[in-house]
């Protein structure tokens, strides 16, 4: 698109996913589903440069696997798996979701209206609340000192 | 009556944003964002900019972003904010002609993008030949919905995925996208299947479903995008019924659902109504 002349272009971008107003449920679960997914792509080439240093040798491999048994690791990994487990979960809704299977059908606009949000809704706070348990489970079992 | 402060964002031609300023205004009962404009260039600075025309949320040229949320003016009453403070700003994702308006061209030119208009393909122009195109009522309800768009672009600045592509179309051409492909008398979803599937098209949408939540007309086009959605994803599997209704040729509409209409005739006048 181009921009009309005499017009002031305004600032867009990543910035309006975070500060965006204030957004409703579904508006943040977006948010956090962007996050997560950079989180879990940045951690897979991590997770390569990591496994790679077993060719330069068994010692410094060792060396390697005992350094992440520090707990600032041991943490970080648990953030992995909480971005893990709610972008997996939430997943699950957006491909209903975007299937068209849970919004539900076109309604006639009468106010108050009440669209295909509160339609999806229920399975949103349901796999929200999975997603809790699963975190708190993993919390428990992680988080465990000394670890393992 | 409570004193407010209108927080508005100034932007001038060739100078750009030029900050926030604050302006006093008296509230009273039933008293709309729109009236506290208004009171502010009739009574403390005549230059303040921004676009309106009907006051009754029909027209869709009040659109702006009232406390963080894009809102009509002419629809939001200040009792219904919370706090003495309102913060108005030009509506997001669009760029800025001056102070609260909008240049709403990017929208325009999106919408014609998707074809939002009737295609028949068996006929030079409408299709009809002049003749009826008969639609059951269970046809009008799979799009009725998606016709109440007033065209004001608060979904557009609702949309975080237009905030980081603005290429992408958006919640309002979508869902005019939608409106037509849903109408039992269209036949245009081919043409306009390469555009709603191409790079900036509905797949960037991800439900954050601002665009439902800020819409004054309650059209829901989250709704009508996953829909599309749906329906692009069952044309590739080849599953797709789809078959427009062909023009009455002179008798009872035939409809998909069985449903005849009754004939319609015109009923004849008394013959002697002083009798």
């Amino acid at each position: 698109m181009t921009q009309p002349e005499n017009t002031q272009r305004r600032t867009v971008g990543i910035y309006r996913w975070l500060a965006g107003g204030r957004r409703g449920f579904e508006g943040y679960l977006y948010v956090l589903h962007r996050i997560s997914g950079t989180a879990l792509l940045l951690f897979l080439a991590m997770h390569v440069f990591f496994t790679a240093a077993r060719l330069l040798g068994q010692e410094t491999w060792e060396r390697l696997m005992a350094a992440t048994q520090s707990p600032v690791l041991i943490f970080l990994e648990y953030l992995v798996y909480c971005a893990f487990v709610f972008h997996a979960l939430n997943g699950v809704r957006l491909i209903l979701v975007e299937l068209g299977f849970a919004v539900g059908k076109p309604d006639h606009p009468a106010y108050p209206y009440r669209g295909s949000i509160h339609r999806q809704r229920p399975l949103a706070i349901v796999l929200m609340v999975i997603t809790g348990l699963l975190i708190a489970l993993g919390g428990f079992e992680l988080l465990r000192f000394p670890h393992g | 009556m409570a004193q407010l402060t209108f927080r508005i964002r100034r932007f001038q031609p060739g100078r750009g944003d030029t900050g926030w300023q604050d302006f006093s205004v008296e509230s009273s009962p039933g008293m709309t964002i729109l009236d506290g404009l208004h009171h502010i260039r009739e009574h403390q600075d005549g230059s303040l900019a921004w676009r309106h025309s009907c006051r009754m949320g029909v027209c869709g040229s009040c659109g702006l972003i009232v406390n963080g949320e894009p809102r009509l003016a002419c629809n939001t009453q200040v009792e219904s904010l919370t706090g003495s403070r309102i913060s108005l700003e030009p509506l997001w994702n669009f760029p800025v002609a001056k102070d609260l308006v909008p240049d709403l061209s990017s929208l325009f030119e999106k919408h014609s993008a998707v074809a939002p208009y009737l295609v028949r393909d068996d006929s030079e122009d409408d299709g009809s030949d002049g003749r009826e195109l008969a639609q059951s009522p269970a046809e009008l309800d799979q799009f009725l919905q998606f016709t109440s768009c007033i065209k004001c672009g608060v979904c557009m600045a609702a949309c975080p995925t237009l905030a980081s592509d603005p290429d992408f179309l958006g919640p309002m051409p979508l869902t005019a996208a939608y409106r037509y492909n849903a109408d039992s008398r269209d036949s245009g979803f081919d043409a306009r299947k390469t555009k709603l599937a191409g790079r900036h098209g509905m797949s960037h949408c991800h439900y954050a479903a601002e665009c439902s939540r800020a819409c004054p007309k309650g059209v829901d086009p989250a709704r009508a995008i996953q829909l599309l959605k749906r329906d692009l994803v069952l044309d590739l599997l080849g599953v797709r019924r789809r078959e427009p209704a062909p023009p009455v040729d002179g008798r009872a509409p035939r409809t998909r659902d069985g449903l005849q209409a009754p004939p319609f005739t015109v009923p004849s006048p008394p013959e002697n109504p002083d009798e």
